[in-house]
């Protein structure tokens, strides 16, 4: 599934999205960075409530397609300038991380 | 390897104290770097992720610190040195979830006691020594062959 069908399904609010067209390989949610570093994969959506900028350096890192922070959590200023500066997709939801996750399986996006 | 180049090529990175500002961009320069020599992805996330988790640890941990990277066809070979207290029992500091991150650093999601686990888990080699109240260094190989 696309990026762009993904933000247009769950309505999620984009900050930076430089790569829409990006095909998603699956889900990851965690808030531990180095777990994140260690488990998710290539071209995964990563659930956080993280908000600071350093996630960008992990999503950077393992090529994942896309950042979404859920519940409602508001992210530092920074976080969004990285993004962008990084070519980094990154979203924000009210929605909480175990609903948010319940819906991207619903639409086919898997673990 | 789609581009060969002759010499050993040196990157080196002078790391501070908590700058969380500046975290992450050595281990992404390196990254960049290993991309455009052309190695493989796989080699490429490794070599990133070993790197920043050694990053992570000066920067939590240390007073200051440096990164060496030398990057050959064969293989990434990456140091990582610091000045700060040094680490006293290995053995335990080697085991998944053992932490002396403090709590503030812990709630922004590093900390989880997986940095030097993940290192031995990526890094073809690794080896670890450390003198307390001194320092610690790191010595990681990755190697660019197989995988």
């Amino acid at each position: 599934m696309r990026l762009a069908d993904i933000v247009r399904e769950l309505d999620l609010k984009v900050l930076a999205g430089p790569a829409l067209e990006k095909k998603v390989a699956g889900g990851y949610a965690s808030d531990l960075l180095s777990i994140v570093m260690a488990n998710a994969k290539e071209n995964q959506l990563w659930i956080t409530l993280q908000g600071h900028q350093n996630i960008i350096a992990v999503a950077v890192l393992v090529e994942l397609a896309g950042v979404v922070i859920a519940g409602g959590v508001k992210p530092d200023p920074e976080t969004e300038k990285k993004a962008k500066e990084e070519g980094i997709n990154l979203f924000t939801t009210p929605l909480p991380v175990y609903e948010l996750a319940g819906r991207l399986y619903k639409l086919g996006v898997s673990g | 390897m789609e581009e060969n180049f002759e010499q050993t090529i040196s990157l080196q990175f002078e790391l501070k104290s908590h700058d969380f500002v500046q975290a992450g961009e050595a281990s992404s320069e390196i990254r960049r770097r290993l991309k455009k020599l052309g190695f493989a992805s796989d080699v490429v996330r490794r070599a990133a992720i070993a790197a920043y988790e050694a990053e992570m640890n000066v920067i939590i941990h240390a007073r200051r610190g440096r990164l060496q990277v030398e990057i050959t066809p064969r293989q990434i070979l990456i140091i990582a040195q610091d000045e700060g207290p040094g680490i006293s029992n290995i053995h335990q500091a080697m085991q998944e979830g053992f932490t002396t991150a403090p709590d503030m650093i812990r709630e922004l999601g590093f900390g989880a006691g997986m940095g030097l686990p993940n290192i031995r888990r990526f890094a073809d080699e690794f080896n670890i020594s450390s003198c307390a109240g001194e320092g610690t260094s790191l010595k990681i190989v990755i190697y660019a062959g197989e995988g």
